[in-house]
């Protein structure tokens, strides 16, 4: 058999499981594990911290997944890499060599930099998404640009273990490592087309192994409470078969696979990445075994010049408040609780969205629960607050028997994206070792 | 014979911004070239019209088999900003899904 290696996925997003990825460590038999932590939401979340406080804007889960994962990791040699660097790698970086200090490794961690692009975009430029300067949409606090896996590869050239990120394309996460063990030119567009593809359908964790996938009585999942996370063994000419561990609950097949390959891909034909433009038209999925499954067929065309980047702007502040009623009629009183609220709020300069969730079901109508739920945004937390306050007030003010009425504020980042060419970005990697100043090995 | 979408194909949501995609997969790789003729992007665009502003593409990819649906303009906007209880629309695969297809 020729040589493959084995890279598994071990967090999907930012509020991903634990478990699965301390399992895959412990005995998955892996040489790299990657979590994915950084949605295009996520970055925006980190910049909104990191501006209250410099030391802040890394994925705040950071230690306690480390705390957990890490001497896994090190027990089983498996390198790890994250972009749980979010909108601070540097301090990422930091926490994570004073952990590995705690545990007794001089393991040396890589933090690649260099995604950080606000001091050179061009506000006046058209966003992605509507064509308005990139300055209308409100004041601009971060910008942040997808790197590609070239930008990780001097880490892993230098023996870290650990590599922590900022923003770099998810799928690029993967591809870096791959190259690295194989020993595979990311300039080939053939072998960045299968790498990429293996990071695409790994980065989602467990949406490859059964998550987000079950509807009871059509498409059940064995084992759900127990999901584990998916791995691949990839060989030297990129080519692919996925599985997870055997004790694991989810499943794995054509239907699950077929579902996260589409999943976020706005274009088939060209899906583009910092490393490659994937041409997915030739893609075959084959079961080979039970929850094994082959995936090849990946075609690639060069890197794009131009690099994506993502843009937060302050979206002002956002409401949210929601009151119950249940019962006979349930669906009739939650109406009128929103036909009052629309008369009460009409005069505030604030287009509130009001919605009735739930309905009463004919013939059960003592089980009906139905909620009022009204939303708005803007600029001025006080019109919010008075939102919020006419919820409230339904109380002792509205239909018969309102009840649990809760109230969410917060700011809200909003993201949109332009583009930047490839020369106007450096991406940078910084070693970190305990009291390790050596050079790269 | 109308039968909803549900009963022959399975969905998958994601988001980009303010597009959509929802990929459609047959239970059955038979059912393939019934989805290509019935599921067009008219009809998709139609049984998601309250959700999608701009226009539907469809890709089909008949290796697989699958077809994708890639909707633009989601009328309240991306993740970050939307005002809906499902800010990101991955809620519209289920709403695909009862779609209703006749069938000869």
């Amino acid at each position: 058999m020729s040589r493959t290696v084995r890279i598994g996925a071990g967090a999907g997003f930012a509020g991903d499981r634990l478990e699965p990825a301390v399992e895959l460590a412990e005995r998955g038999g892996l040489a790299d594990i990657v979590l994915e932590c950084l949605a295009e939401r996520t970055i925006a979340l980190g910049q909104q911290r990191r501006l209250a406080d410099p030391t802040a804007g890394h994925d705040p889960r950071l230690t306690a997944r480390f705390e957990r994962l890490l001497p896994a990791a090190l027990a089983h040699d498996v390198r790890v890499i994250t972009n749980m660097g979010a909108a601070n790698p540097l301090r990422a970086g930091e926490l994570t060599r004073d952990l590995l200090a705690r545990l007794g490794s001089t393991a040396r961690v890589g933090v690649v930099t260099g995604d950080d692009v606000l001091d050179r975009i061009d506000l006046d430029a058209p966003a992605l998404e509507d064509g308005l300067p990139l300055r209308a949409h409100g004041e601009v606090v971060a910008a942040n640009a997808y790197l590609g896996a070239d930008a990780l590869l001097p880490a892993l050239e230098s023996g870290a273990r650990v590599v922590v990120t900022g923003r770099v394309a998810d799928p690029s996460l993967f591809l870096a490592p791959l190259a690295h063990r194989l020993g595979r030119d990311l300039a080939d567009p053939g072998f960045a087309a299968a790498g990429t593809l293996v990071g695409h359908l790994l980065e989602c964790a467990g949406q490859l192994t059964g998550g987000y996938f079950a509807d009871p009585g059509v498409k059940d999942v064995p084992g759900l409470a127990e999901l584990g996370f998916p791995f691949a063994d990839v060989a030297a000419d990129g080519s692919a078969e996925y599985g997870k561990l055997p004790g694991t609950g989810g499943r794995l097949d054509r239907a699950t696979v077929r579902e996260q390959l589409l999943y976020e891909v706005t274009d088939p034909t060209g899906y583009r990445t910092p490393d490659v433009v994937l041409d997915l038209r030739g893609v075959t999925v084959t079961q080979v075994g039970p929850d094994r499954v082959r995936v090849a067929g990946a075609r690639g065309r060069p890197r794009p010049d131009a690099l994506k980047v993502s843009v937060g702007y302050r979206a002002g502040h956002k409401v949210e408040a929601e009151i119950s009623y249940s019962g006979p009629r349930a669906d009739r009183r939650a109406r009128l609780a929103a036909d009052v609220l629309a008369a009460r709020l009409a005069g505030l300069p604030v287009r509130p969205r009001i919605d009735v969730l739930g309905v009463a079901p004919p013939g059960a109508d003592e089980d009906a629960e139905c909620r009022v739920r009204v939303a708005a945004r803007s600029a001025d937390a006080a019109v919010l607050d008075a939102v919020g306050h006419e919820v409230e007030a339904l109380y002792t003010n509205g239909p018969a028997g309102g009840g649990g009425v809760r109230v969410l504020t917060g700011e809200v980042i909003g993201v949109v994206s332009t583009f930047l060419p490839r020369s106007a970005v450096t991406p940078s990697v910084t070693i970190l070792g305990v009291g390790d100043a050596r050079p790269a090995a | 014979m109308p039968v909803r979408l549900h009963e022959l194909a399975h969905c998958r949501a994601g988001d980009k911004g303010n597009v959509a995609t929802l990929s459609v997969i047959p239970y059955s790789d038979a059912d393939y070239p019934l989805l290509v003729r019935e599921l067009t992007a008219e009809r998709v665009r139609a049984q998601l019209a309250r959700h999608v502003g701009g226009e539907v593409v469809r890709y089909e990819l008949p290796l697989l088999p699958a077809l994708q649906f890639v909707c633009t303009g989601i009328r309240d906007g991306g993740v970050t900003t939307s005002l809906a209880l499902d800010t990101h629309g991955k809620s519209l695969s289920s709403r695909l899904l009862a779609l209703e297809l006749e069938l000869p």
